[in-house]
């Protein structure tokens, strides 16, 4: 077992983009996920099982970088919220699209967040992530140190600070833009998630309306019971392909758009969560050099140096920062186009092969006597 | 059983007007004055204050095309193609200019039998639309059966709770049984429950499976009373009007009901006495009037013994269906609400699409997301359009055919009244003649002059209800088995309404997505 990571640099090994979760096992209440990844060199995979808990220790990794400079001004991927076997609720509402379908959109999901860590320049880079990628033992459970990133809930302070005018014009931008759009996109979100919920509803009702068809079909050789009795047969299996076709336009919106959507959604608050620590960097900045200037002498020297050290910082995760945002408004473009793309055309895919159903049936009535 | 009218169910009042294959609600007569049947290009597009002159693919959306298969059955069919007059080839012969550019669908309906009506004809084969000649082929096949209604138009006349709504009725027939050839009256609701409440009663027509119209309903009225205008009200006027025309369509389909006068009247008189009796069929419902009947047979001490199984095995069946019907009613109410609900979460997530849309910095993301809005909205159209048909299609069908199947129950119960009253006829007959034979006995000359004449007379009721009795079974008989044959048509045709509904709704979609597609692949 791996307990320790050293924080060392590494160069990973696998294709970024061939990295798969292929299936989930459960066992009881636990998940476990099968990743699948390419080697580099040569040919050949990885194959490694990983629970939830393998995902945060990952991520804890990577939050825990304190000597890479500027490692506050990374946007990072953002980890799904914790899948339950037995789902509450409120866990259900909170995965959203995530919760719904068998397990794959939850797959892609992890899938995607495991590519992104991947294919990112500086986070390829922790050992932890080719451990988690290739190692066929499980990486560690210990809790890493407690870092920066474990408490980012608004506290009252923090939500003031949230509100701090920028130095930069740029980032002031970015901010309130990102303000915004997280809104905005959350509620889309939101709302195509209630749009698939009422589908597959109306799914469920044309089952029961072709099931209970059937109880309407009366043996005999009376042939007018009989015409009936067909007629009933046959609108069955018209609500049968109904319901085949809503249950497929419910799933495609679920797998592609449904899917773009929560995930843009919560990339705009990773973005969020960076923007703010780099205001609280400002903030701790503006304060620092507040104090110096007004330290008495004997300890003017020891606040310049506390002075000098968050300028560092903060230029560092500035530039990060901006670096990040570029590469972040060009993907998460890139993100969402294909996901509308492939979500139209599975659309009207769907919707050509279910006018093609209606078309037979309507053949079908047509014909009978 | 008629079919129940042909145009595209009208949409839910909450959509907007835009698509050019919905239908209006009680607008203005684009009759300008015309008799309805008689307009120039609106041959097709016979008004019920709609016209719909853009629509390419779909069925005709004459008021009458498609009713003529319910109607074949009628007995009077037979002769009605004889009956055909030179008026009638007047009554197309503006329309025949028409004919080619028009969807000529119902002008092939008027005519199934070709000779005759040639000259109408020539213009139009080539012009004819795949769908029409379909129906003319069809058409070829069966008889036509003269009688046609519609009802349209509903008004509000008076005001606060004393007004009321008027329709109009019309009625295009060939029988020389009626005044002209095409007319109309206006008829409010009561009038529809009054003409019912005639029929019903009717000794002659007993054992005959009288339609229903539909319920009364306080709740709906007292809305319309105070405005017509809210969508609530506009559905329900709408609905309201639908299942009067169904109500009438079936009627005059019925050969022995289509013979009565009171028919007649209520379809030809300008002012019909208003009906007064409608207080007893109140909002409790048919059904309940039904039942009443049916438990008050069923308590009544003398059993009969059926010597034949056909009437009880028929009354099962009837009972049985009745009882399915109403499960599917329950399914597709449920499925129409979440369609109505989808309606409205599409709607919602278009305004959310939008406002992304607008918050959006990169442009060609913006504007593929607006332009995604905008297939939304479309698509709430097409949800609501979806939901009107699963609604106007099959719940009221099914609505329908419960509450017939209500009256089928009350045929059978008035056999059983018949066979009762004649039972206690036979009884009351041997009470006189044992009182006769007392009377022999205790020898009072003037008092047994009397017992004969009761007895004569109660010999001759026991033998008119005897006939009577027969004749109601007769009648049950072929009633039903009319009605089975009906009700599969109706299904089948009701059923192929709603498949051209869907097709065409998933082909607008697709032509949706096809027009969305290039916009998505624009973004980068």
């Amino acid at each position: 077992m791996m307990e320790e990571v050293k924080e060392a640099a590494s160069v990973l090994s696998v294709h970024d983009d061939s990295i798969k979760v292929t299936e989930v096992l459960k066992d009881g209440d636990t998940l476990t996920f099968i990743i699948v990844s390419q080697k580099l060199s040569g040919t050949g995979e990885y194959h490694v099982d990983r629970t939830y808990e393998d995902f945060e220790w990952l991520q804890q990794h990577l939050f825990s970088q304190e000597d890479v400079p500027g490692i506050q001004g990374v946007i990072f991927p953002p980890l799904p919220a914790k899948p339950q076997v037995n789902a509450s609720s409120r866990s259900i509402k909170q995965l959203g699209f995530l919760a719904l379908g068998e397990c794959q959109p939850y797959c892609k999901a992890l899938e995607t967040f495991l590519q992104q860590v991947a294919a990112h320049s500086i986070l390829s880079k922790n050992k932890a992530v080719e451990v988690f990628l290739t190692s066929s033992d499980p990486p560690g459970r210990q809790k890493v140190k407690k870092n920066i990133f474990n408490r980012l809930s608004q506290a009252v302070e923090e939500m003031r600070k949230e509100g701090h005018k920028d130095v930069d014009e740029f980032f002031q931008n970015e901010r309130d833009h990102n303000l915004v759009l997280t809104g905005c996109t959350k509620t889309a979100a939101e709302k195509f998630l209630d749009v698939v919920a009422t589908e597959q509803k109306i799914a469920v009702a044309c089952g029961h309306f072709s099931t209970a068809l059937h109880l309407c079909v009366e043996p005999g050789e009376d042939p007018d019971k009989q015409a009936f009795s067909r007629v009933c047969v046959k609108l069955s299996e018209v609500f049968e392909s109904i319901k085949k076709n809503m249950t497929s336009v419910a799933e495609n919106n679920v797998n592609t758009l449904g899917l773009g959507l929560d995930l843009e959604s919560r990339y705009q608050e990773a973005e969020r969560e960076m923007l703010f620590r780099r205001t609280c960097k400002l903030v701790e900045l503006e304060n620092a050099r507040r104090n110096t200037e007004k330290a008495k002498p004997v300890k003017k020297a020891a606040m310049e140096e506390v002075k000098k050290a968050a300028e560092t910082e903060f230029e560092h995760i500035s530039g990060v920062a901006k670096q990040e945002i570029e590469r972040f408004q060009g993907a998460r473009v890139e993100m969402l186009q294909q996901a509308l793309v492939s979500w139209c055309e599975k659309q009207l895919l769907t919707a050509k092969e279910s006018a093609d159903q209606f078309n037979q049936h309507l053949e079908v009535f047509r014909g009978m006597a | 059983m008629a079919a129940s009218s042909d145009r595209n169910p009208p949409p839910f009042p909450t959509a907007e007007e835009s698509e050019p294959g919905l239908c209006d609600m009680a607008d203005a007569d684009s009759d300008d004055g015309e008799d309805i049947f008689v307009s120039n290009s609106n041959l097709v597009s016979v008004s019920r204050g709609v016209s719909q002159p853009d629509r390419v693919t779909e069925e005709p959306s004459d008021l009458f095309s498609e009713e003529e298969e319910e109607e074949a059955a009628s007995s009077t069919a037979a002769k009605a193609n004889g009956v055909h007059s030179d008026d009638d080839n007047d009554l197309f012969a503006d329309a025949s200019v028409e004919l080619s550019t028009d969807k000529s669908g119902s002008s092939a309906r008027k005519e199934p039998s070709g000779p005759r009506h040639a000259s109408s004809f020539t213009p139009s084969p080539a012009a004819m639309q795949p769908t029409s000649l379909e129906q003319l082929e069809e058409e070829e096949a069966k008889d036509s059966f003269d009688v046609d209604v519609a009802v349209t138009n509903p008004e509000k006349v008076g005001d606060g709770m004393n007004a009321y709504v008027a329709y109009k009725v019309s009625t295009r027939t060939s029988l020389p049984m009626f005044r002209s050839k095409v007319f109309s009256v206006r008829r409010r609701f009561s009038d529809f429950l009054g003409l019912y409440e005639k029929l019903s009663v009717k000794q002659s027509l007993h054992g005959c499976i009288i339609p229903l119209p539909p319920e009364k309903s306080v709740v709906g009225m007292t809305k319309v009373k105070v405005g017509m205008d809210d969508p609530s009200s506009v559905e329900f006027v709408e609905r309201r009007r639908a299942a009067l025309e169904r109500y009438l369509q079936r009627v005059v389909s019925h050969p022995s009901l289509l013979q009565d006068p009171d028919v007649r009247e209520f379809l030809e008189r300008e002012d019909l006495p208003r009906a007064v009796n409608t207080q007893a069929l109140s909002g409790a419902g048919f059904l309940k009037m039904i039942n009443k009947a049916s438990d008050a047979v069923n308590k009544m001490t003398i059993k009969m013994n059926e010597s034949d199984t056909w009437f009880e095995d028929k009354f099962q069946e009837v009972e049985n269906e009745e009882q399915q019907l109403r499960k599917l009613h329950v399914v597709v109410d449920s499925l129409v609400n979440h369609r109505k609900e989808l309606c409205g979460n599409t709607a919602v997530f278009a305004k959310s699409l939008a406002m992304l849309g607008n918050s959006e910095d990169n442009t060609a993301l913006s504007r593929a997301l607006s332009q995604l809005a905008e297939v939304e909205d479309k698509m709430e159209q097409l949800h609501q359009e979806q939901a009107a048909s699963d609604f106007f299609i099959f719940a009221e069908l099914l609505g329908d055919y419960i509450r017939l199947l209500g009256a089928v129950r009350g045929c059978f119960d008035q056999r059983m009244r018949a066979w009762q009253r004649w039972q206690e006829a036979q009884s009351t007959l041997q009470k006189k003649r044992e009182a006769e034979a007392k009377l022999l006995w205790a020898n009072k000359p003037d008092k047994l002059q009397q017992a004969k004449e009761e007895i004569t007379e109660w010999e001759a009721r026991v033998t008119q209800y005897e006939r009577d009795f027969d004749r109601i079974g007769m009648t049950v008989r072929k009633e039903v088995l009319r009605f089975e044959k009906e009700k599969a048509k109706d299904f089948k045709s009701q059923i192929i309404k709603y498949l051209e509904a869907m097709l065409q709704s998933q082909q607008r979609l697709i032509k949706f997505w096809e027009a969305f597609l290039p916009e998505a692949k624009a973004i980068a």
